[in-house]
């Protein structure tokens, strides 16, 4: 059979040249299991350990003795509160003992019929705690019913560790995928003289450089979707803001990343010199650009540098979009950032890349 | 007389302390439809000059003609009109065989269907198999079903063997014979002596970039001390080597301390000579054979080394 037969054209697009590319890298990568478990399960890991560790957990108990004959008013509220257990007809030096060991974090001693002595520790949050809720149930016991102030429990939605933590995670995994999935694998078929292999044949570069691009977009997906699905079914993570404007930030983040990669596996032809090279970018970004804790932890002189890398302005549009509701337009400088990383780097990259 | 290939005064210097010259004012014509072998230890400029024609690296100077045509106007016909199977190119392992020349043959406009190729290779049982489950001569010819799925006119082979076993060797020879009958050209590297004698119309021996002898295996063997060696071992005061010259029928001669190796087209005149010689000499015979003269022994003549001893730096 000479030349493509006048097959479907479900044929031909199977067989052009960029859907043969693409599938390849499909194979290789869903091939490799330890490679899977890497990008897809990994990331999932880290957001079940730090996602619990991290869980705001409910206040304890408060223990609080009394000594005495304590006003029964008092008394009442105090026993109102759930957060709050009290003991009382406590002997007065065991009382003392009780503070003194932690056991109780208030002891109130009412001594005849004078005002309450409140005994505390001022080194435990704990009993600063207990101490604010018994001056508040004193307060209301003075203030007649009509000027009791309101109280409103609001749910503050997004602002929890692990809403800031997901973000952080799509923003490293895409920065991960693009120079390990573009600059890596490059390098891997340099070394292996794959690469001039393929060059020798009539293969399209464009097409080439397009498969790494659109294959490594594809695991993208896959693994965001997953971390997304994960986060919001153990953990309740929702996205706040606009859709579209996130599925825009992934891309363009995406499309960054793969482009450093380029640049990286530009001339490489080790994987020592391709490992250096890779650290070298990322281990900064892990640190500095707020994956695992906000960035403007570090000092002000620094904001400047670090609010130009490229994962530094990644996770924020992150974050801006689902922990704070941003649309499209209040991520645009952090696109900005993005879209001159990846011009720059994608340039310099074809300009330096080596084929053989 | 066409040519398949042809170059002339072919430089190629690659840059270091000291630059390195791979190649200098190299000469090669190849004709359509042979089988042409480039033999030279490693390091010789084999490969520089194939990835030259094979348009992967530009030359320094000199004029290079591919199927008529030169790399700076028509890469792109050329590239589609040539088939390259490297002996150093890893192929995906987790790709099976039918993927893997299939992916080759999406580059090209025309070609054979990736199942033909495959069995031009004989691996038909093995299209679905992945290639990290094949042997290193089935990869080889895994390589080559790559080469060959364009259908290409012209094919270059770099150490199409080189460690292989010699059941799969003789399997890429079978192949390569097959393809010459269906009329392609190929260019191959080698450093196995055999291999050229069993599969070249013409050979080039490379050395240090150029060309130090063309022609026919045969011919190369005939002019460069004739059809037949004689080697004898003996033990006393070896003879002038002029004397081993003088001998009936021979061509060259080597002396070493206890050892003569004696070129000859004659070896039923130059034998009984060389033992008289001995004789008078008053030398005791050790040990005598006679063998076919191979390429290896034109190489030894042309240099003065084995190819083997190069080789193995």
């Amino acid at each position: 059979m000479i030349g493509v037969s006048p097959a479907s054209w479900s044929s031909r697009l199977i067989h052009h040249p960029l859907a043969q590319l693409i599938l390849a890298r499909v194979r290789d990568f869903f091939r490799e299991p330890e490679a899977l478990f890497w990008v897809y399960g990994f990331p999932l890991l880290i957001a079940l350990a730090l996602g619990t560790a991290f869980r705001e957990r409910p206040i304890e108990h408060l223990t609080i003795d009394t000594v005495g004959d304590v006003e029964l008013g008092l008394v009442a509220s105090l026993s109102a509160n759930p957060q709050l257990e009290l003991h009382k007809g406590i002997d007065a030096n065991e009382g003392e003992h009780r503070l003194r060991t932690g056991k109780s974090c208030l002891l109130i001693i009412q001594n005849g019929s004078g005002p309450p002595v409140l005994r505390t520790d001022p080194n435990r949050p704990e009993s600063a705690l207990a101490m604010a809720l018994v001056e508040s149930a004193l307060m209301r016991s003075v203030v007649p019913d009509d000027k009791q102030p309101l109280i409103q429990r609001q749910e503050v939605q997004g602002a929890r560790y692990v809403d800031f933590l997901i973000p952080g995670l799509i923003g490293m995994n895409l920065m991960g995928g693009g120079l390990w999935g573009v600059g890596y694998v490059t390098v891997d078929m340099r070394a292996r003289k794959l690469l001039k292999r393929l060059v020798a044949t009539p293969m399209s570069r464009v097409h080439f450089l397009l498969s790494l691009c659109l294959s490594r977009l594809l695991f993208n997906s896959i693994e965001i979707a997953l971390l997304v699905m994960f986060s919001w079914i153990v953990f309740g993570v929702s996205i706040q803001g606009s859709l579209f404007a996130l599925l825009v930030v992934i891309l363009v983040g995406g499309a960054t990343f793969q482009a450093l990669g380029l640049l990286v596996a530009s001339r490489a032809n080790t994987y020592e010199a391709v490992n250096g090279l890779m650290n070298l970018v990322m281990l900064p970004m892990y640190i500095l650009s707020g994956v695992f804790f906000s960035s403007e932890r570090f000092p002000d002189a620094m904001q400047g540098i670090i609010g130009f890398l490229p994962l530094t302005a990644l996770n924020k549009a992150l974050r801006m979009i689902m922990n704070d509701g941003s649309g499209f337009l209040a991520v645009l400088p952090s696109l900005g950032i993005l879209l001159l990383w990846m011009v720059v780097s994608f340039v310099l990259a074809t300009r330096l890349f080596r084929w053989r | 007389m066409e040519l398949a290939i042809s170059c002339r005064n072919l430089c190629k210097t690659y840059p270091g302390k000291p630059p390195v010259f791979a190649v200098k004012n190299l000469n090669l014509e190849v004709r359509s439809g042979s089988c042409f072998g480039l033999l030279g230890p490693n390091g010789a400029g084999k490969t520089t000059t194939l990835e030259i024609l094979e348009g992967i690296i530009t030359p320094d100077s000199g004029d290079v003609q591919v199927l008529g045509r030169s790399w700076l106007t028509d890469a792109k016909w050329l590239r589609s009109r040539i088939g390259i199977a490297l002996q150093e190119t890893k192929l995906s392992e987790r790709q099976t065989v039918g993927e893997t020349v299939t992916l080759f043959r999406s580059f090209y406009d025309r070609g054979m269907s990736p199942e033909e190729a495959i069995a031009l290779v004989s691996l038909e049982g093995k299209t679905h198999a992945r290639l990290s489950n094949l042997s290193g001569g089935q990869k080889q010819r895994v390589a080559l079903a790559c080469s060959l799925v364009g259908d290409p006119d012209l094919l270059f082979l770099d150490e199409p063997t080189t460690g292989l076993d010699p059941q799969s060797r003789r399997q890429v020879w079978d192949i390569a014979r097959s393809l010459i009958d269906r009329g392609k050209t190929i260019l191959l590297t080698t450093h196995y002596m055999d291999e050229a004698e069993q599969l070249c119309t013409q050979v080039a021996v490379v050395d240090h970039g150029a060309t130090i002898a063309t022609g026919s295996p045969r011919d190369l063997i005939r002019a460069h001390g004739g059809d037949h060696r004689i080697e004898a071992q003996f033990s006393g005061v070896a003879p002038q080597l002029d004397a081993f010259l003088a001998l009936p029928g021979a061509v060259t001669a080597r002396v070493e301390a206890d050892q003569v190796w004696c070129g000859t087209e004659s070896p039923h005149a130059t034998l009984p000579a060389l033992l008289k010689l001995l004789e008078v000499q008053g030398c005791t015979l050790i040990g005598l054979g006679t063998r076919a003269a191979t390429l290896e022994d034109v190489f030894v003549n042309l240099t003065g080394r084995h190819l083997r001893e190069e080789s193995m730096r």
